[in-house]
C-alpha cells in the first residue's frame, strides 16, 4: 500500500464517528469602519508609517521629481526597474537603470542600490502593500534583494480597506507578495529591529490628484 | 567551514526526557531564564490584547476560523486530494510521508537527486517535529536554519522553546557570546567588535546568511495555509529570510503537515486577520508570501524556483484526529498565544515541555502525536493549573483545559486510543496507582452516603488529632503546603441543627 492510500485510510477510519457536519458562520465584518476615498487613504498612510515604511504624497506630475529625490538622497547609484515601468517615472541623468531580467544572478542583484516598483493594490487596514509579479512590478526577488525598495500606489484607485475586500481582486495563480512595513525582527527580548534580510528601507509614494 | 555539527537535537519520536515536573525544576530556579521569559510573555501578551482590541468582530472572526478548521477536518481526505491536484496542475510534486522517518527519506532523496549538499531552510516546526537537521546531516547536507531565532538556537547547539521566538530564553548578552563564539566555525564570522545591541546583533546575522541565501540552490521551508481550492501555498513571516528561500533557490521542498490545509482562498481572510494580531501582535507582519505551484510561467522566467516539491506529512496527526475529543488540537495556527498567558510556561521555559511544541498546546499536541509512552509524555497533561487562560486567547478556540483533562483521564486510567493508524487498548500509566487506588476509596465512599456521613462525623470529633502534614504518598504536597483544618462540626450536622430550629 502507498503512503497516501495509508494516510487516506487513516483519515477515513478517523472519522467514522457521527459528529454532525460544521457551517461556516461568515458574519465577520468585510471592513472596520465606514471611510470615505480619502480617509482610506489616510488610514493607509498612517498604518504603513507606524510599522516605519517612510510614506510621501504627490500627484502624477511631480512624481519623476520626487523619485529622483528620494534615490539621490539615498545615494543610490543603480536602480532595478520593472519590464513595465512607466518610462516617464524616472527622468533620466538618475540613477543607472538595470533592468529586471531572469538572467541577473542574485549577486548581480545584491549589488544594485534601490528598485523602484508598483504594486497590484494596498490595503489600509493593516497598511499593508500586495504586488503580484505584474508589468510595474518585476519579478518577487528584485523587491527583495537590494536594501532600498521605493513602491508607488496610485491613490484611491489601488487602496481597499480590508484584507477580506483584497483577496477577490488577487489572483491566487500568480506569485503574491504582501508587504507591511520593511523587513523586521523582534527575536532578540522582543525588540523591533528593521531590516534583517528584506530591504531595511520601505518607501512608499502615493500618488494621487492633488 | 569545519565539519563540526551545529545542529539541534532531534525530538525522538519516543522522547527519552525527565518527566515534565523534573524538566521544570532547574528551569525555575534560573532566575535570569525567569526573568527573560516574565519579560517576553508580559510585553507580547498586552500587545496583542491591544492588536485583538482593535477589530470589533474578534469573536466572530474567531468563530469562523475554528468552524473552518473543523470543517476541513471532517472532510480532510476530499480536501488533501484536491490540494493534491491543484498543486500538480500548477506544475508542483506532491509526496505522501505516514511518519518522520518516511518524510526524511522523501527530503533526503530529492535534495540527493539536485547533487547539493547544502539546504537553507525557513522555519518550519514540522521538519523539527520530525528531525529533518539530524537526517540530512547523516547524508552528509548541512542544514541552514535562517530565522534569526534559529539562527541563535542552532549556533547555540540549543533547543527551540517558544512557537514565535524560539529563542526567547536568551538575552541579548547570551547571544552576542553565541554569535561570537559560533559564527566563523558555520560561514562567516561575526563582526568584531560586537555588541550586545540588538541592532547589531540582527546586522550579524544578515551578513553571515547573506551569502548563504545568494548561493543556495535547496531550500526547505513549511507553510502556514494550504489552499486546497488553487493549490495556494502560504507563508508569513517578519525577516525577509521566508522570502529568500521561496523565491531564490531552484528548488523548493516545502514539509507541512496534513491539519494545514484550507478549503478556499476566501478562508485566508480570517487567519491573515487573525493569525498576525495573535502571534506578533501585529495588524500585519512584515511579509507573506504566496505561491502556486510553480506559477503562470512555471518558473520559466526566473521568478521563483524551477522544482517545487510538497511533502504532505502524517506523523501522528490522523491519530490524533481519531480522537474525538483530542482532534480539536489539529485547528492550532501555531500563533503561540497560549504561551504567552499560561502561568506555567511562564515559570518552566519552553524547554521543560521537551518538544518543538511548548506551552500548552505542546501540552495537548506532543502526547497526541507521540503517544504517551514516555515519561515526559505521559506528564505533559499535568503541566497545567487549567486556570483557561489559554483558552481565552486562543484564535481558533481549542478547548485546551477539556482536552488536558481528556489526555489525564486516559493516562491515569488508559482505554482505546489509535497509534500509528491501529485500535490499540493502553494500559493505565506507571506512577499513577496511588491516585487510583484513592480515587476508587473515595468513589466508594460517595457511593455509601452512611460511610461518608459516619467518616465526615468522625472527622469532625477528632479534629485536633487531624495531622498537619500527610504521610506517604502525599508528603510531597503537603512539604509546601499547610492541610486545611477540619470544621467543629460537618455540614450535615449543621444543616439538621439548622433545619431543626428554624427561628
Amino acid at each position: 500500500m502507498s503512503s497516501k492510500d495509508r494516510i487516506l485510510g487513516r483519515i477515513r477510519r478517523a472519522l467514522r464517528d457521527d459528529a454532525p457536519a460544521v457551517a461556516i458562520p461568515r458574519d465577520y465584518l468585510p471592513v472596520h469602519g465606514a471611510r470615505t476615498p480619502a480617509e482610506r487613504v489616510d488610514l493607509l498612510a498612517a498604518h504603513l508609517a507606524e510599522y516605519r515604511a517612510l510614506v510621501h504624497r504627490t500627484d502624477e506630475e511631480a512624481l519623476p521629481a520626487l523619485l529622483a529625490r528620494l534615490l539621490g538622497a539615498r545615494g543610490a547609484r543603480s536602480v532595478l526597474v520593472p519590464t513595465g515601468l512607466p518610462p516617464h517615472w524616472l527622468p533620466a541623468g538618475g540613477p543607472t537603470r538595470v533592468p529586471d531580467r531572469a538572467a541577473s544572478t542574485p549577486y548581480e542583484l545584491d549589488r544594485v542600490d534601490s528598485v523602484v516598483t508598483g504594486c497590484a493594490l494596498a490595503i489600509a487596514e493593516t497598511g499593508t502593500i500586495v504586488l503580484d509579479a505584474g508589468p510595474g512590478q518585476g519579478r518577487r526577488r528584485i523587491t527583495l534583494i537590494p536594501d532600498h525598495h521605493i513602491c508607488v500606489v496610485r491613490v484611491p484607485d489601488q487602496v481597499v480597506d480590508s484584507v477580506p475586500q483584497a483577496l477577490p481582486l488577487l489572483d491566487p495563480a500568480r506569485p503574491l507578495t504582501w508587504i507591511s512595513g520593511p523587513s523586521a525582527t523582534s527575536d532578540i527580548e522582543l525588540d523591533r529591529v528593521e531590516g534583517v534580510h528584506g530591504p531595511r528601507t520601505l518607501e512608499v509614494v502615493l500618488v494621487g490628484t492633488q | 567551514m569545519t565539519g563540526t555539527y551545529l545542529g539541534m537535537p532531534a525530538f525522538p519520536a519516543v522522547p527519552d526526557l525527565p518527566a515534565f515536573p523534573a524538566a521544570a525544576r532547574e528551569a525555575v530556579r534560573d532566575e535570569v531564564l525567569r526573568a527573560n521569559l516574565r519579560h517576553a510573555t508580559h510585553t507580547i501578551r498586552d500587545k496583542r490584547a491591544r492588536a485583538v482590541a482593535e477589530l470589533a468582530d474578534w469573536d466572530r472572526l474567531r468563530a469562523a476560523g475554528k468552524a473552518v478548521k473543523d470543517h476541513t477536518l471532517r472532510h480532510l481526505d476530499r480536501y488533501l486530494l484536491q490540494l493534491e491536484e491543484a498543486v500538480t496542475a500548477a506544475g508542483g510534486t506532491v509526496h505522501w510521508a505516514a511518519d518522520a522517518d518516511e518524510a526524511n527519506r522523501i527530503v533526503t532523496e530529492l535534495v540527493r537527486a539536485t547533487g547539493e549538499r547544502e539546504v537553507v531552510k525557513v522555519k518550519s516546526m514540522a521538519t523539527q517535529e520530525i528531525g529533518l537537521n539530524e537526517a540530512l546531516e547523516a547524508a552528509g547536507i548541512a542544514a541552514y536554519e535562517t530565522d534569526l531565532a534559529e539562527l541563535i538556537v542552532q549556533l547555540g547547539h540549543d533547543r527551540p522553546s517558544h512557537i514565535l521566538v524560539p529563542a526567547i530564553h536568551r538575552n541579548r548578552a547570551e547571544i552576542r557570546d553565541v554569535f561570537r563564539a559560533e559564527m566563523a566555525g558555520w560561514g562567516r564570522p561575526a563582526p568584531e567588535p560586537l555588541g550586545d545591541d540588538p541592532r547589531e546583533l540582527a546586522e550579524a546575522a544578515r551578513l553571515h546568511l547573506r551569502e548563504k541565501f545568494l548561493r543556495a540552490k535547496v531550500a526547505v521551508s513549511g507553510a502556514n495555509f494550504m489552499v486546497a481550492e488553487t493549490g495556494t501555498m502560504v507563508v508569513l513571516e517578519s525577516e525577509g529570510n521566508g522570502r529568500m528561500c521561496l523565491t531564490l533557490p531552484e528548488t523548493l521542498i516545502s514539509v507541512v503537515g496534513i491539519e494545514k490545509v484550507v478549503p478556499t482562498f476566501r478562508d485566508l481572510e480570517i487567519f491573515l486577520q487573525t493569525l498576525p494580531r495573535s502571534s506578533t501582535a501585529e495588524r500585519m507582519n512584515p511579509y507573506t508570501t504566496m505561491w502556486t505551484g510553480l506559477g503562470p510561467s512555471r518558473g520559466a522566467d526566473g521568478d521563483g524556483p524551477t522544482a517545487f516539491h510538497l511533502v504532505l506529512l502524517d506523523n501522528g496527526r490522523t491519530d490524533t484526529l481519531a480522537d474525538e475529543t483530542g482532534r480539536q488540537a489539529l485547528r492550532c495556527i501555531r500563533c503561540s498565544a497560549c504561551l504567552n498567558v499560561c502561568p506555567v510556561y511562564e515559570r518552566a521555559g519552553g524547554h521543560a515541555y521537551g518538544s518543538v511544541y511548548p506551552g500548552p498546546i505542546g501540552a495537548i499536541l506532543s502526547p497526541q502525536l507521540r503517544g504517551t509512552r514516555s515519561a515526559i509524555d505521559a506528564s505533559l497533561p499535568y503541566a497545567s493549573t487549567l486556570c483557561g487562560a489559554c483558552y481565552e486567547v486562543c484564535p481558533v478556540a481549542i478547548d485546551i483545559p477539556e482536552v488536558l483533562v481528556h489526555l489525564r483521564e486516559r493516562v491515569a486510567q488508559g482505554g482505546p486510543v489509535t497509534r500509528a493508524g491501529v485500535r490499540v487498548t493502553l494500559r493505565p500509566a506507571d506512577g499513577h496507582t496511588a491516585e487510583r487506588a484513592a480515587m476508587r476509596a473515595a468513589r466508594l465512599l460517595l457511593d455509601h452516603p452512611g460511610a461518608l456521613r459516619a467518616g465526615e462525623r468522625l472527622l469532625a470529633r477528632a479534629r485536633r488529632l487531624a495531622p498537619r502534614r500527610l504521610p506517604g504518598a502525599g508528603r510531597a504536597w503537603t512539604d509546601s503546603r499547610e492541610l486545611p483544618t477540619v470544621a467543629a462540626q460537618s455540614f450535615r450536622d449543621w444543616w439538621d441543627r439548622e433545619r431543626s430550629n428554624p427561628r
